[in-house]
């Protein structure tokens, strides 16, 4: 199976509270880059996919990395590339000449190029929390969507068993590939995802696979191309534009109470919830 | 003059009550709005929704609508929208969620995802919506002539009927998508519960992984005397000790009761963007620097295992 994973970095995850806002603007002056986490769980999907676990060095399919942005990306591509994946590509861009329509559209031109059987996607980048690349690229392609995959069953990898995660329970799919499936957190626990190769017995390490150092500089020689965003859509024009961002208004600071009783009295009098 | 399309969510042949969250948004826009009631027994469900001042409500009901799939749905939605309508909302739920782009790209149309507000000024309309999981707020524009929007459902409050009652008009299926035909829908399973919905709830009462086995145990009893939904962490499910559709964060549901009760929660990151817009939070964890305790309004640092019991307690004696 030919997979094709789209990656991006973000302020790191869980410092999001230190972010500031200066002029309108939104900044992480401060906050290490990380690879978006869904996105880090969608090449960890792709990697099981293409594996069966009692070999994992072998890739028994193909798992190409791509990423929209500046050159600092390489870095996010070569970390995957450093846990398995087999290439990268990076289209040249910045993130303010982005929407996710333009990402979704600029995809759906590689993804005509390399004609994956699958492409697996982050549910959302957490900047901006938007939710929506995998659905329209799922729409500009023609394909089925399963978004928020929480469980993935390879069917001798011409068809996916997929469980998603909606409110209240899961809502399980059967999607032929070709397909766009979007990952939630799930998607990697020990039998989230797993191969046509992989015993239904086999349970994973809880999360992502960390590359050894090994590996690392083993990446350093994998294939990384550039493309160049004009290349691949002819309408660079965004269909959404941002505006001033600004922080949360601040919750008014609580207080800590000795005593249940005090908790209830409290709730009662003050908060007027009970 | 805005004219918007409400998409209604049926649920076991009923229109879910988040959909009056998307109702809201559409009066504050302002224009006039039509609800859109599709699925297998839309018909039966769409009286539900003839209170609230809309134009009409357009019915979609056919078997084939009888299990969501995006597919099917979403091409019926771009059909109804491209008659006359500027604006296409449903709430951001994970159905909304998954629709909604989808049908943005049919439309050609821009998206606004999970918004908390609308600012209308003339012809201008600027939408603001969480980002970095609720730490920042960000505000954008639709450059397209039909906007698609997905509505918080904590943000929009439910919409009051106003009387009267929108005739009811019934509209043609769309030919679903051609990738229909490689999608099969399977089984939906949901976890059975005499509770109110997380979603929907007034009062929600949480745990984390320091219940351990216990989790239910400890929680019933106070989840029960308060009316309340149950709730739980990443931890918590993780470990097996909740299933997963308690999940509240940035996976699973956003909630904004009127009162949250974080029981052993330490408040990861992604935690509180899951329930930080709660009117009163109270926590109660023996670690007192766990960043629960940031958000919380009051803060109770005690072994959960004495105190919820003595809470249920007190609340019986007090409240009761």
């Amino acid at each position: 199976m030919k997979i094709l994973v789209p990656l991006k970095r973000v302020a790191d995850p869980d410092n999001a509270n230190k972010i500031k806002v200066i002029a309108g603007k939104v900044d992480t002056t401060g906050l290490e880059f990380k690879p978006n986490p869904f996105d880090e769980y969608a090449v960890e999907t792709a990697l099981r996919l293409t594996e069966n676990a009692t070999n994992t060095k072998a890739r028994l399919g193909e798992v190409i990395v791509v990423a929209l942005g500046p050159k600092e990306l390489d870095t996010t591509l070569r970390g995957a590339l450093a846990t398995g994946a087999d290439r990268a590509i990076r289209v040249d861009t910045t993130d303010d000449a982005l929407d996710g329509d333009l990402v979704a559209r600029v995809l759906k031109a590689v993804v005509e190029k390399e004609a994956p059987d699958l492409v697996l996607i982050g549910k959302q980048q957490v900047e901006g929390d938007s939710n929506q690349v995998g659905q329209l690229l799922a729409e500009y392609l023609g394909w089925p969507q399963a978004t928020f995959a929480g469980s993935i069953k390879s069917e001798a990898d011409k068809a996916l068993l997929v469980s998603r995660e909606v409110d209240g329970g899961t809502l399980n799919l059967k999607v032929t590939l070709p397909a766009v499936v979007s990952v939630d957190l799930r998607i990697v626990s020990p039998q989230g995802a797993k191969s046509m190769h992989t015993a239904a017995t086999h349970a994973y390490p809880e999360g992502v696979r960390f590359a050894a150092l090994m590996a690392i500089m083993a990446a350093k020689k994998k294939p990384l191309v550039e493309m160049k965003l004009a290349e691949l859509v002819g309408d660079a024009s965004l269909k959404v534009t941002y505006g001033t961002a600004e922080l949360p208004p601040p919750r008014k600071a609580g207080i800590k109470v000795k005593s249940v009783a005090e908790l209830v009295e409290k709730l009662k009098t003050e908060a007027k919830v009970l | 003059m805005a004219n918007t399309l409400v998409i209604a969510e049926l649920h076991e042949g009923k229109v879910r009550k988040s959909t009056l969250s998307s109702i809201t948004f559409a009066r504050q826009v302002g224009g006039t709005f039509s609800i859109l009631v599709l699925g297998a027994g839309a018909k039966a469900a769409a009286s539900e929704v003839v209170v609230f001042g809309a134009a009409k409500v357009l019915v979609a009901d056919d078997a084939s609508l009888k299990d969501y799939v995006c597919e099917r749905f979403a091409p019926t939605i771009a059909a109804v929208a491209k008659g006359g309508f500027d604006t296409v909302v449903v709430t951001a739920s994970s159905y909304g969620k998954d629709l909604a782009p989808r049908v943005a790209a049919k439309l050609n149309a821009g998206y606004a995802p999970d918004i908390s507000s609308v600012h209308v000024d003339g012809n201008k309309r600027v939408y603001r919506r969480p980002m970095f999981a609720g730490n920042a707020y960000g505000t954008c524009e639709v450059q397209t002539p039909v906007h698609v929007v997905s509505a918080r459902q904590t943000e929009f409050t439910a919409a009051e009927p106003s009387g009267g009652a929108s005739p009811i008009e019934s509209v043609a299926v769309a030919a679903p998508d051609a990738a229909s035909a490689r999608v099969e829908f399977i089984s939906l399973e949901q976890g059975k519960s005499e509770r109110p919905d997380l979603g929907e709830a007034r009062v929600v009462v949480s745990g984390g992984r320091a219940l351990k086995e216990q989790f239910a145990q400890v929680l019933d009893p106070l989840a029960n005397l308060l009316g309340a939904a149950v709730g739980a962490s990443r931890a918590a499910c993780d470990a097996g000790f909740a299933p997963a559709e308690l999940q509240v964060g940035q996976t699973g549901r956003v909630v904004a009761p009127a009162l949250y009760l974080a029981i052993g929660i330490s408040g990861a990151i992604q935690h509180l963007a899951g329930m930080k817009g709660s009117k009163t939070i109270v926590a109660i964890n023996k670690d007192g620097d766990a960043p629960i305790f940031q958000v919380a309004d009051y803060g109770l640092v005690a072994d959960l295992f004495t105190a919820v019991p003595e809470l249920v307690g007190e609340l019986k004696r007090t409240v009761a």
